[in-house]
């Protein structure tokens, strides 16, 4: 996967999982958790779908490099690339 | 490994676990002892009625649109749409007191304003409380245990305000007697004052019914009729469940809903010190009247009403079979749906001692229930219309009805005083949720099954 599908795959993930938001507007370099309503369970989400949609575990460890869309392509690129 | 996740008991916080598991590709399966869902909150039919056990209404009701309370949070874990569940909000609900009544609906600013109508010297004190209320992290697994009553005591000074502001939190979903932890009373305040009551045209069946239909589309396995008659432990892990067939299965973890000292309590290699008097105490009955009219034709339209007819409110296990002097009186009737359900009914739950109906003989069993029932309605006609000669059914539970339900020591409907938040045991593979992990209410049953799930196994690569 090139990095801007990542980038569209994690969109679709985020508005899975939190539907009721407006995500138009929605910043890459910016905290997703500061910009929509999204709590600690739903982030929890955006790994657990990764995992089912993809099998890419992230250890707890790492959750903190998926606090923004930028950040998270740039930690997942090496991990989805051959898929 | 037969499976990934055991769950013992097929309640809201199993069903709930469950969807999440499954949802995540687990393989999971439910063991539920009943032919039927629900345990405390479930739902039969007798003599051609149809009644639900447990839920009088759902709390934690907010509009469309609110988030970040916990029933969006609840529907956003669990994949479901808030069409799913299909909620009526109340009209409007009381406590009742000598001498003083507070309605509450849907809209905390209402309540708020009753208090300071009812209170005026309470006011700023109220607001304090409130302050207080909102500004605390109840969902903090990783806090300690505090007591309700010091921390509301010391804000609010008229000890009628306190005991009324109490009582319907406690009977909703407290588990301890006279007092009550700090965080649940938080949980409870927000759900019931700042969000709301809320039920389903069909009742319980139908959030069950979302539940299992879920849970089944997600892949999960429910085995109902099916009891589990112990936990094999060995070297501080669970190894295996025996079913009461004789059954043998294996899961990497065992998430269990069936009580914390109940679950101990099959553990091959129980040792009772220290777990057995950690057991609930409270216990209750519930008086179930079906009439041949809607109970607005009688001018009563309060959904529910939390009342107490003596100088102190006594939230404990009573000294004799019931305690009626205080209870709830809850009209499933009373919610705002588009349309009226088909009969009249009128449910009121009292503080009951289980010890004391354990003991009866069949015969005087059945002469209790009638002369109880008696006694209770009598009280409760002190409060609303005189319906007495509208009844045309009536069932009676009693604490021993609910152990046989949800298989809780003493008929304790709220599990133990002492809640397990992190919901670890002493096997490393072995958690409790519901009840007596400590997220009360049912959208708290469900929360508890949702978040040990996901603390203890989706967490966990």
């Amino acid at each position: 996967m090139t990095k801007q599908e990542i980038r569209s795959v994690l969109m679709e993930i985020v508005a899975q999982i939190i539907p009721d938001e407006d995500l138009t507007n929605l910043k890459g370099d910016i905290p997703i958790r500061e910009q929509v309503e999204l709590d600690s369970m739903d982030f929890l989400d955006i790994i657990m779908e990764l995992r089912k949609r993809y099998g890419i575990e992230v250890p707890e460890d790492d959750y903190k490099q998926l606090a923004t869309i930028d950040s998270s392509v740039a930690y997942l690129e090496p991990r989805m690339r051959k898929l | 490994m037969d499976y990934d996740v055991l769950i013992i008991g097929a309640g809201m916080s199993g069903l709930a676990a469950g969807i999440r598991l499954a949802y995540y590709d687990k393989k999971v399966c439910i063991i539920e002892k009943h032919y039927r869902v629900g345990g405390l909150n479930s739902f039969y039919n007798l003599g051609g009625h149809e009644f639900d056990v447990g839920l009088h209404a759902m709390t934690n009701y907010v509009p469309k649109g609110v988030k970040l309370t916990p029933l969006p949070k609840l529907l956003r874990q669990l994949k479901l749409k808030r069409e799913d569940f299909a909620l009526c909000p109340q009209r409007m609900s009381a406590i009742k007191f000598p001498g003083k009544t507070l309605r509450f609906d849907n809209n905390l600013d209402f309540f708020v304003q009753e208090v300071i109508d009812n209170f005026p010297a309470q006011a700023d004190n109220f607001q304090t409380l409130l302050k207080t209320v909102f500004g605390y992290d109840e969902l903090n697994l990783y806090t300690n245990p505090i007591s309700a009553r010091e921390v509301v005591g010391s804000i609010i000074s008229d000890p009628l305000l306190v005991d009324m502001v109490f009582c319907p939190l406690m009977f909703y979903g407290n588990a301890q007697e006279h007092d009550m932890e700090f965080g649940q009373f938080v949980i409870m305040f927000k759900g019931i004052y700042g969000e709301g009551f809320a039920r389903p045209q069909a009742g319980v069946r139908q959030i069950l019914d979302v539940l299992v239909r879920k849970y089944r589309g997600c892949g999960g396995e429910l085995r109902t009729r099916c009891s589990v008659t112990s936990i094999q432990a060995a070297n501080g892990r669970v190894e295996s469940i025996v079913l009461e067939n004789g059954e043998v299965l294996t899961a990497d973890k065992i998430l269990s809903s069936a009580g914390y000292v109940e679950t101990m309590r099959l553990l091959s290699d129980y040792d009772p010190t220290g777990i057995e008097d950690k057991a609930g105490q409270l216990s209750m009955v519930e008086f179930i009247t079906v009439l041949d009219k809607q109970p607005a034709e009688m001018g009563h339209e309060t959904t529910i009403i939390f009342y107490n007819n003596s100088d102190r409110f006594d939230y404990r296990k009573p000294d004799d079979l019931v305690n009626v002097s205080s209870g709830v009186i809850c009209c499933p009737n009373n919610f705002q749906y588009e349309n009226s359900l088909p009969e009249g009914m009128i449910r009121i739950t009292n503080l009951a001692n289980f010890d004391l109906w354990n003991r009866l003989n069949e015969e005087e069993y059945k002469a209790q229930k009638a002369a109880r029932l008696e006694a209770s309605l009598n009280e409760v006609v002190k409060l609303i219309p005189d319906f007495r000669d509208s009844i045309v059914f009536t069932d009676v539970f009693t604490p021993k009805t609910i152990r046989r339900f949800t298989g809780h020591i003493n008929g304790a409907v709220y599990g133990t005083p002492n809640k397990t938040k992190m919901g670890t045991t002493r096997l490393e593979n072995l958690f409790i949720c519901g009840t007596d992990q400590g997220f009360l209410g049912i959208v708290g049953a469900m929360l508890s099954g949702i978040s040990m799930a996901n603390l203890h196994i989706l967490q966990k690569v």
